[in-house]
C-alpha cells in the first residue's frame, strides 16, 4: 500500500455537538443544539444572522464555556489535544490580525506555538495566493485579502477539521469560486469541512450537508438531497381573470395561497390540474398556470422565517 | 483502481486503528479517497509536523514574533530607554550646574537618585508597553486565535509575561546603566562619586522595578482587554493615585503608602534609606506580590470567562 495514500478513519474526526446550551442572562444564544459534523464532506451551517452559528463555532473551539451541554472535535475537547492547530484550524473573523504586522509574520508566530515548520507558512501563502504581499503590514489588506490570510491560518497545521465562519464575506467572485473548490478539495481528501453562512445561494453550490438552525434550536440536520426533496413540494403560479373569487373557491384545508404583485398568486396544496378545473367550473379564465419549483433559498426562508429576528416588511399574505 | 492488501500494521501515526473492523472501513475510505486526493492543493508537502505538540516554549517562541513584528511596541519600549538616558542627564546638569531642581544639596547625596529622574517617564511608558501586547490583541480579536491555537489559555498569558519580562528588562537594564553613566559623567570632577557595589543595586532595583511595571500592564491588558481601561487604570491606580494620596494626613498614609507599588518601587530604587520606605529586601517582596498578585487575577479571569 502506498504509504502517501490518505488514510480516513470515520468517527475520528468529527465535530459532535451535544445538547449545547449557551445563555448570555435570560436569552438562549443557543438552545439544546445537537448535531454531528462529519469527515468528507462540506457541511454547512445555515441561518439568519443572529441564529447562534458564531456563538456555537466558538464553544467549538473552547473559546466560550457551554452553560450545559458538550462541543468535541475528534471526541475530545479542542483544547485538550496536543497540536490544535492540526486538528482543527479555524477562521472566525478575518480582521483578527494585529495591522501593523505582516501576514509572513502572523502566520510565523502562529506556526511555532505548535510546533509547525516555518515552510508551511509559505506554502498556505502560495495555497491563498498572498505570496507577493506577504511581507506587507496587513492593515492594508482588503476584506478579501483578509479572508485568503484568515484560511491561510486555518490551513498552517494541516488540519483534519476545518471550520470557517462566514468565508464568503468579502470575497470577489472569482474569491467565491476558489474558496468553493478548496473546501470542496478539502473534503475530498476526506477532512471534516465546517462552513457557516446565512446565505444559501452561496451554499447550495458547495455543501452537500446542511445544519440549519434559528433563534439557537435546529431546524434541520438535513442532506442537500433532502433539502432539495423538500423543495420540490409543488406550487403554481395563477394568473386570472376575476382571481380574488378564484382564490375564494381554492381554499381548503391544505392549501396555501401567497402573493407578492396583484395580479398572480402562489398556490400550494393544489396541483395545477386541480386548479385548472376549479377555475373551468367556475366559469373563470386563466391567463397562465405555472407550475414552480421551489428554490434552495425559498426552503431555507420558509425553514427559518419563524426565527427571523429582523424582519424586512412583510409580504402581503392572502393564505387561506 | 488496484485493490491493495491491508497492511499487518497501521502504516500511518495519524490515525489508531483499534480493532479490525476500524481497519476494514479504514481500508474502504482509502480507496475511496485516495484518486481525488492527489492534485490536493491543501495537504502539505513538507511532512507534516504530526509529532510536533504545543509547548510553553513554542508558545514563547510565538510570542516572541509577535512581540518584536510589531513595530509601535517595540519603537515605543525603545523611545522610553531613550527617555530614561536623556532625561537623566538634564536633571544630572541642572543639579550639577546648581542653578535649579534639587540642587547642590541633593546632587552631592543622591546623583544617582538624580541621573535616574527619566524613571518616573519611563516607567509610564513601559507600562503602556505591556497593556499593548495584549490589550491589542483583545481589540483586533486576535486573542481568540492565540487562545485556540494553545489550547490552554494561561500558556498565552505565561508567554506573554515570559517575553514583556525577558525584553523590557533588557532594555531597562541598558538605559538605567547609561543613564548612571552619564550622569557620572556630568559631574566628572565632583566630588559625587558612588560606590559601585551600591550602583549595582540601584541599577538592578530600577529594571526589576520597571520590568514588573510592564507586567502589571500585562496583567491589566488581560483584566481590562481594553486599551483604555488598562492604560487609565495603570496610570491613575499605579502613577498618579499614591500621590493624590499624599494630600491625606501622614497619619493616616503611614500605615499603607509604602505598600504601594510606587513607593515599594522607590524603596528598591533609591540609594538614599528613608524612615517612610520600607527596606530594600521587604520592598522587593511587596513589589513581588503586587506583580504575582495581579498576574494571577489576569489567570483567573483569562480562563474563567469566555474569550
Amino acid at each position: 500500500m502506498d504509504s502517501h495514500v490518505l488514510v480516513v478513519t470515520h468517527d475520528e474526526n468529527m465535530i459532535e455537538v451535544t445538547n449545547l446550551t449557551k445563555a448570555y442572562g435570560e436569552t438562549l444564544a443557543t438552545d439544546d443544539l445537537t448535531f454531528t459534523v462529519k469527515p468528507g464532506i462540506v457541511t454547512g451551517f445555515l441561518g439568519p444572522n443572529g441564529a447562534g452559528k458564531s456563538t456555537t463555532m466558538r464553544m467549538i473551539l473552547g473559546l466560550d464555556a457551554p452553560t450545559s451541554g458538550t462541543a468535541t472535535v475528534a471526541g475530545r475537547a479542542l483544547a485538550e489535544h496536543r497540536q490544535p492547530l492540526a486538528s482543527m484550524g479555524a477562521l472566525l473573523d478575518a480582521k483578527a490580525v494585529h495591522p501593523s504586522r505582516s501576514a509572513y509574520d502572523h502566520l510565523r508566530a502562529l506556526a511555532v506555538t505548535n510546533g509547525i515548520a516555518t515552510s508551511r507558512v509559505d506554502q498556505v501563502l502560495d495555497l491563498v495566493g498572498l505570496s507577493d504581499v506577504a511581507k506587507r503590514r496587513s492593515g492594508g489588506f482588503s476584506l478579501g485579502m483578509g479572508q485568503r490570510l484568515g484560511v491561510a491560518a486555518a490551513l498552517l497545521g494541516d488540519p483534519e477539521v476545518v471550520m470557517l465562519d462566514e468565508p464568503v464575506n468579502g470575497l470577489d467572485p472569482e474569491g467565491i469560486l476558489w474558496i468553493r473548490h478548496l473546501l470542496q478539495n478539502l473534503a475530498s481528501e476526506g477532512r471534516t469541512v465546517f462552513v457557516s453562512s446565512h446565505l444559501m445561494s452561496e451554499m447550495e453550490l458547495m455543501a452537500e450537508h446542511f445544519v440549519i438552525i434559528g433563534q439557537g434550536r435546529l431546524i434541520e440536520d438535513i442532506s442537500a438531497d433532502g433539502l432539495r426533496a423538500m423543495a420540490a413540494g409543488e406550487r403554481t403560479e395563477v394568473r386570472a381573470e376575476r382571481l380574488d373569487e378564484l382564490v375564494n373557491l381554492m381554499r381548503a384545508d391544505g392549501v396555501e395561497v401567497t402573493s407578492n404583485d396583484r395580479n398572480a398568486v402562489q398556490v400550494r396544496g393544489l396541483e395545477a390540474g386541480e386548479i385548472g378545473r376549479i377555475a373551468r367550473d367556475a366559469g373563470i379564465a386563466l391567463q397562465s398556470l405555472i407550475p414552480e419549483q421551489q428554490t434552495l433559498e425559498e426552503v431555507f426562508m420558509s425553514l427559518t422565517a419563524h426565527s427571523v429576528q429582523y424582519h424586512g416588511g412583510d409580504q402581503l399574505q392572502l393564505a387561506a | 483502481m488496484t485493490i491493495t492488501t491491508p497492511p499487518a500494521a497501521p502504516t500511518t501515526n495519524r490515525h489508531q486503528t483499534p480493532d479490525n473492523l476500524r481497519m476494514d472501513s479504514t481500508m474502504t475510505a482509502t480507496a475511496a479517497i485516495a484518486p481525488s486526493s492527489a492534485p490536493a492543493p491543501a495537504r502539505s508537502t513538507a511532512s507534516p509536523n504530526r509529532r510536533a505538540k504545543v509547548g510553553t516554549a513554542n508558545v514563547v517562541r510565538g510570542e516572541w514574533i509577535k512581540f518584536w513584528s510589531v513595530r509601535s511596541v517595540w519603537i515605543t519600549l525603545i523611545c522610553a530607554g531613550l527617555a530614561l538616558v536623556g532625561f537623566g542627564m538634564i536633571f544630572s546638569s541642572v543639579a550639577e550646574s546648581g542653578t535649579a531642581g534639587p540642587g547642590p544639596a541633593a546632587f552631592l547625596t543622591n546623583p544617582v537618585d538624580v541621573a535616574l529622574g527619566g524613571v518616573g517617564l519611563a516607567e509610564m511608558v513601559i507600562g503602556v508597553v505591556g497593556v499593548l501586547v495584549v490589550a491589542g490583541e483583545y481589540s483586533t480579536g486576535l486573542i481568540r486565535t492565540s487562545f485556540a491555537a494553545v489550547g490552554r489559555r494561561a500558556r498565552v498569558l505565561r508567554a506573554k509575561v515570559v517575553v514583556v519580562a525577558a525584553s523590557v528588562f533588557a532594555v531597562a537594564l541598558a538605559a538605567v546603566t547609561a543613564a548612571i553613566i552619564a550622569g557620572q559623567a556630568v559631574y566628572a570632577g565632583s566630588e559625587a562619586t558612588v560606590p559601585v557595589g551600591e550602583v549595582t543595586d540601584i541599577i538592578l532595583g530600577t529594571s526589576v522595578y520597571l520590568t514588573g511595571i510592564a507586567l502589571i500592564g500585562v496583567s491589566f491588558g488581560f483584566i481590562f482587554r481594553s486599551t483604555a481601561g488598562a492604560i487609565g487604570t495603570l496610570v491613575g491606580g499605579v502613577f498618579i493615585g499614591p500621590n493624590l494620596l499624599n494630600l491625606l494626613p501622614a497619619s493616616v498614609t503611614d500605615y499603607f503608602m509604602k505598600y504601594l507599588p510606587s513607593e515599594a518601587g522607590a524603596a528598591i530604587m533609591t540609594q538614599v534609606s528613608d524612615p517612610d520606605l520600607l527596606s530594600r529586601g521587604a520592598a522587593y517582596g511587596v513589589y513581588a506580590a503586587w506583580v504575582v498578585g495581579l498576574l494571577g487575577v489576569a489567570a483567573l479571569l483569562v480562563n474563567r470567562r469566555d474569550a
